[in-house]
């Protein structure tokens, strides 16, 4: 069955992939409702940025990451001048990494959901006497809230199955930065073939319930 | 200037443009007429500040919503109007109600001169209250977007083609709770439409555009009476009277329409005697005699002097100006046919009326 240390590994998961969908929703939203409604020439290499984990390879984010947040790089200048230290093998460099490498999965879903509203309702909330934050809050919110769910599935569950920016940035410390896929690599490693079958088909099912939750609640398809 | 509306807006787009500067009356309809094109929607949405048209000036019964030359631009939350666009465009996740109260609520209740209730009432809305937008006709949903723009205590009503989308069916549901607005209400209303049977119904206040420019602004009859604007109505060239029932005809189920100048039979359409209607009556539909023909099965014939005159758009046709004692006719006829007359001004002769319609 499992043990502690797969209980704690799960627990670090569900915890950072927890942490990460907040604040990929607080992050997102203002980047994807910007990238819908722009006609700034910034829009193209924005999105881009947004998608690059889509096609990198996470080690490459991993690596680059590493470089910028550790004591000689820039970041990690700034962290330490905060008084924060360094985030490289730390819960929050993970947080950190896995935001950057879930964006798309949050930010593209959302975008999606504000282009497909469209500019009619807010004008009709315009004329109606609700100014731009209370219409963001009152019309497109509730409009949008399909793709806040796609989003809000997609960004978690990817972020449960990240492993190479993990193993990158956040090495294998029980507690803190070992999460399931990593501990999975552990067992294999160790030949625990028994351990590694209980959380890798653990991680199987999560990932189909939650694409089935997807499916089901956005029949349309993933992109509504 | 107070108890009017001023508009003056030039908007450059690539291939469009809009240069209008308008006075519109501060009470009655007032209709945005012209053909797809001819800036009538950029106009209203500029109006209502969803355009913003630099350079531009607007006020509306005393108050500046718009004045570049101060830097003075109102955003649209805050300019004190009601907009029905084409679409209904109800918000499809509240219901009728919450829809009706989302303006209402964001106006101040010191400011609130229409009651929910009121704007329920005048558009026949009641039952459907409790509804979500997706169970209701198009008319219906039309009926409910020009409700919740009502209860917000507009100043002004800005209405974007509202029958545009709806089948010859539902504008006819909607036509007559438009007329009990113009009938009830104090508060201009600004009407964009290219349907001239909607303006004829509807209009006080006539304004044509044309490529972005206004060809003609006045009062309804007097607008329509002018030769310089039929060629460009075409077909629907005519004008339109005001009067009242003033007799029934059981025997023979007419009605008589008294106005200024005269009276005409109408088919009977149930209204009582000394209702307030507007006929129209087409310019193709009046055909000109020197003698009034009583063996002919014309029954509206009215005699008058020709005012004007002037050429149509197909060289064989002239339009012709009448007045009958007052009130302003206008016949299309062959120029052959004026010439064979002598027709000129000053001329008495007699309007032999094919058609009239009931308009309202």
């Amino acid at each position: 069955m499992l043990t502690d240390t797969a209980l704690s590994a799960i627990w670090l998961t569900l915890r950072l992939a927890t942490v990460t969908t907040l604040l990929l929703f607080l992050i997102g939203t203002p980047i994807a409702w910007w990238l819908a409604r722009t006609r700034c020439w910034l829009k193209a290499p924005v999105g881009a940025m947004v998608a690059l984990p889509l096609v990198l390879p996470p080690t490459v984010i991993g690596f680059y990451l590493l470089v910028v947040m550790g004591p000689q790089g820039s970041i990690g200048q700034l962290t330490q001048a905060l008084g924060l230290g360094v985030l490289p093998f730390t819960f929050w460099g993970l947080v950190v990494g896995s935001v950057l490498y879930s964006m798309p999965f949050v930010v593209q879903p959302l975008q999606n959901a504000f282009d497909a509203i469209g500019e009619r309702p807010l004008e009709v909330a315009a004329t109606l006497r609700a100014g731009p934050l209370d219409t963001f809050f009152t019309v497109v919110l509730p409009l949008a809230r399909p793709g806040f769910i796609t989003a809000g599935i997609l960004g978690f569950a990817h972020t449960v199955g990240e492993f190479g920016v993990v193993l990158m940035i956040g090495g294998n410390i029980p507690d803190k930065t070992r999460v399931v896929s990593v501990q999975i690599y552990d067992h294999v490693e160790a030949l625990e073939y028994a351990q590694a079958h209980w959380l890798s088909a653990g991680m199987l099912a999560f990932s189909f319930v939650v694409l089935l939750l997807l499916y089901v609640f956005n029949p349309n398809g993933r992109q509504r | 200037m107070s108890g009017s509306i001023h508009a003056r807006f030039r908007v450059v787009h690539d291939g469009f443009q809009l240069d209008v500067d308008l006075q519109l009356p501060g009470r009655g309809v007032s209709a945005l007429f012209g053909a797809s094109g001819s800036g009538k929607t950029t106009c209203l949405r500029a109006i209502a500040g969803l355009e913003h048209a630099p350079g531009g000036h607007l006020s509306v019964n005393g108050e500046v919503w718009q004045d570049d030359s101060r830097g003075l631009f109102v955003p649209v939350h805050q300019r004190p109007l009601g907009y029905v666009f084409q679409e209904a465009s109800l918000f499809p996740h509240l219901s009728i109600r919450r829809n009706l109260e989302y303006g209402m609520r964001r106006v101040p209740a010191d400011e609130r001169r229409v009651s929910l209730q009121h704007a329920v009432d005048l558009l026949g809305i009641a039952p459907l209250l409790d509804r979500m937008p997706d169970k209701l006709s198009g008319g219906e949903k039309q009926r409910v977007a020009i409700a919740r723009a009502l209860a917000t205590s507009p100043r002004i009503l800005l209405m974007d083609e509202p029958l545009a989308a709806l089948d010859l069916k539902r504008k006819q549901e909607i036509l007559p709770y438009l007329e009990r607005l113009h009938d009830e209400l104090e508060i201009p209303l600004i009407y964009v439409s290219h349907a001239p049977d909607e303006v004829a119904r509807l209009a006080d206040h006539l304004v044509v555009l044309e490529q972005g420019r206004t060809i003609a602004s006045g009062p309804l009859s007097e607008t329509l009476a002018r030769l310089d604007l039929p060629i460009r109505l075409g077909e629907d060239a005519g004008v339109v009277l005001e009067g009242e029932i003033a007799e029934l005809d059981a025997d023979w189920h007419l009605a008589r329409v008294a106005f200024a100048g005269g009276s005409l039979w109408v088919r009977d359409s149930g209204l009582p005697v000394g209702r307030h209607v507007r006929v129209r009556i087409l310019a193709r539909d009046i055909s000109i005699a020197l003698e009034p023909h009583a063996d002919s099965s014309i029954l509206n014939v009215l005699p008058a002097t020709v005012e004007e005159m002037a050429d149509d758009t197909h060289p064989a046709l002239a339009l012709v100006k009448l007045n009958a004692d007052g009130a302003r006719l206008v016949a299309r006829i062959t120029r052959r046919s004026a010439a064979r007359l002598g027709l000129r001004p000053g001329r008495a002769v007699w309007a032999q009326i094919k058609a009239v319609a009931l308009v309202g």
